[in-house]
């Protein structure tokens, strides 16, 4: 079999591929639901009810949201550059290390807005090291930021059971707490929803921005979409992905300090289900568009919800909602590809 | 201080060795395969999670051993061609293609094992491989209770790196997977079809990296949990820079990298609670990234890496 690349993009198509692709998800997991004996339309019924059933299913999807729209973010931002950036869940779990440990200095009136930046830059941080190792010893920077995901994890385990644990926790290995002036509001009574949807919503918008309307923005995609062309055109390229590695990483810590102030209060190593690797997902089934994660963090964060409650109902193991997300992730790839070419005659 | 050295003088410390090395050498020869072809595999990690998952619960259900690595291997090659029709035939990015697949690959294994098994107090367990004695040589000094008592699995990777090495450099095959991924337009024009090679690579580089994963239900522990594989998959992307893509150097590489993992696992019991324990545990990937930015420089990486290969696109 053999593609060619089409003259133009056909309308329908771009919009009916990512369907297909979701379908297509959504049938193969149908099967496996099959599998394990439960009846499928049941079970996705179930789905449903538990991500937008009720006012508290559609508070527990927004606020399992909220991360994924920022990490969604920090996959889409160095992606669009080829900067592979996978260590988003190290750069969350250092963003809200830094909260947790600066919590207690920064005053109270200033203190969430202080704090917010002090997660980011621990992420930009975290990110910068392996950028700058690539951009200055060409070593690349997937396989480094993987590994600083562990390396960060076990600094994060011998943090809350050394210098930043919690006294008052009997025994359980956490951080000392986020100070109360330093806790984000509620969105709404009695749930978990906080502020922090808010900051990741106009964050996304900013982002939108940065990459419709700003020189940086169209140096980064040009970065990605050929370099040696780009530095011809006159692009620095070492500064740009420096730019972007900021960016990413920041966007990453971000996530993490927002997950501490909003949810959680402490830090501890049961703080994030993989939403550094879920935030892949997010940012390619959005096409690496900043207005299209806020959706694609939805429906991931819908799937992972739902499946929750489905799972306690009908026996079927929750990890099917990863299996689902990384299928669309897969099908999503192969969509994409047929809006560019076609199938040779 | 003349603990720490003792301990490198201990027979139970180089018999770890080749242990802790037998899943990096297979995860590390299939990984190079694929990139001696041309192509980045970063499904690894979810592979060998995978291997791990079906080769045990062939076992569990069957009671054969080598049905499970079988079952693994086949598993693996299957994964490998889903990599090859969207890397290979489509031509999509291998870094993003790679992460799904280790993200599916990992999840799905962990779906069937709680289909299959129900969650209990402790999860159950298969009788795992034992150490075989190889006949005299297991006699040998020193030599003998590290090198030549070792589980099956562990000859079988090192005869991999034999056959491996072999093969790249002296036969007609190794000459043509590597000029695939130096040159896939040279290769075609050689009358070499440089996508059934690729794709041939990557099914066998992925059946290795399953196998790998299988050795650690099947030998080093005899049950599965989620998260068992533990990075070991990057460990592999990671030492096939250090080996600079040729499998003898692979070997060294595993080795070295198990010396220090074993060490810091005796080094624990030694300094006790003077240094937090995830100090040490931290030491492997620290160490990963060092060996990264000191080969870097000098790493020859195979020119056609990465870069997708269209019949008639330049």
């Amino acid at each position: 079999m053999r593609f060619e690349r089409r003259a133009t993009r056909p309308p329908l198509l771009t919009i009916g591929a990512p369907i297909l692709a979701l379908l297509f998800a959504l049938i193969v997991a149908g099967g496996l639901i099959a599998l394990s004996g439960a009846p499928v339309f049941e079970a996705y019924r179930r789905i449903f009810i538990g991500a937008f059933g009720s006012q508290l299913a559609i508070t527990e999807t927004l606020t399992r949201a909220t991360p994924l729209i920022l990490t969604g973010l920090a996959a889409a931002v160095a992606f669009r550059a080829k900067v592979w950036n996978i260590g988003a869940e190290g750069q969350f779990y250092l963003g809200a290390l830094a909260v947790a440990a600066f919590g207690s200095v920064v005053p109270g009136v200033i203190a969430i807005p202080a704090l917010m930046i002090v997660g980011a830059l621990a992420g930009v941080i975290l990110l910068v090291i392996p950028v700058l190792l690539r951009l200055r010893f060409g070593v690349d920077e997937v396989v480094t930021t993987l590994l600083l995901n562990f390396i960060v994890v076990l600094f994060v385990s011998l943090a809350i059971e050394g210098f930043l644990r919690d006294p008052l926790a009997f025994g359980w290995p956490q951080s000392i707490p986020v100070p109360p002036e330093a806790r984000l509001d509620k969105l709404v009574a009695k749930s978990r929803l906080h502020t922090g949807l808010i900051v990741a919503v106009v964050v996304a918008v900013l982002v939108w921005a940065i990459h419709r309307f700003t020189v940086f923005g169209l140096q980064s995609a040009a970065a990605g979409a050929n370099p040696k062309a780009a530095e011809f055109a006159g692009v620095p390229i070492t500064k740009t992905l420096f730019k972007v590695a900021c960016l990413s990483g920041g966007l990453a810590g971000l996530a993490g300090a927002i997950e501490v102030m909003g949810v959680k209060g402490h830090v501890s190593t049961a703080l994030s289900p993989g939403f550094g690797y879920t935030g892949i997902v997010v940012a390619m089934l959005a096409n690496l568009s900043a207005l299209g994660v806020i959706f694609a963090a939805l429906f991931v964060a819908a799937m992972f919800v739902g499946a929750d409650g489905m799972s306690r109902a009908l026996d079927v193991p929750s990890f099917i909602a990863d299996v689902t997300t990384s299928l669309a992730l897969l099908a999503m790839l192969v969509a994409l590809f047929f809006t560019q070419y076609r199938i040779a005659r | 201080m003349t603990e720490l050295i003792e301990i490198l003088f201990t027979v139970g410390l180089w018999a770890s060795v080749l242990r802790i090395a037998t899943p990096l050498i297979f995860g590390t020869l299939g990984a190079l395969l694929c990139e001696r072809a041309g192509v980045l595999n970063l499904g690894i990690e979810g592979i060998m999670t995978f291997g791990a998952m079906i080769g045990w619960l062939t076992v569990f259900f069957t009671g054969d051993l080598w049905s499970g690595v079988i079952a693994a291997a086949v598993c693996g090659a299957l994964f490998g061609l889903l990599h090859a029709v969207l890397t290979v035939n489509l031509g999509l990015s291998q870094h993003v293609t790679g992460l799904g697949i280790t993200l599916f690959a990992a999840s799905f294994s962990y779906y069937i094992f709680r289909l299959a098994v129900p969650v209990q107090g402790s999860p159950p367990t298969v009788e795992a491989f034992e150490n075989y004695p190889i006949p005299f040589l297991s006699d040998v000094p020193i030599l003998g209770p590290t090198l030549f008592t070792q589980t099956p699995l562990t000859y079988l990777a090192i005869a991999c790196v034999v056959i491996l090495a072999w093969v790249m450099a002296r036969t007609p095959l190794g000459l043509a997977i590597r000029i695939t991924g130096e040159n896939p337009h040279a290769a075609e024009a050689q009358g070499l079809d440089p996508i059934r090679i690729r794709i041939g690579c990557i099914m066998v580089g992925s059946a290795l990296m399953a196998v790998g994963g299988s050795f650690l239900t099947l030998a080093a522990f005899n049950s599965f949990f989620p998260t068992m594989v533990q990075g070991r998959g990057w460990v592999c992307i990671a030492l096939v820079v250090f080996s600079m893509w040729m499998p003898l150097r692979a070997l060294l590489g595993a080795l070295l990298f198990a010396l220090f993992d074993a060490y810091q696992l005796r080094l624990q019991t030694v300094v006790g609670k003077a240094v937090p324990y995830q100090l040490f545990l931290m030491l492997p990937y620290v160490l990963s990234i060092v060996a990264l930015v000191l080969m870097s420089r000098r790493a020859r990486v195979p020119q056609a890496l990465m870069k997708p290969y269209r019949r008639g696109e330049r």
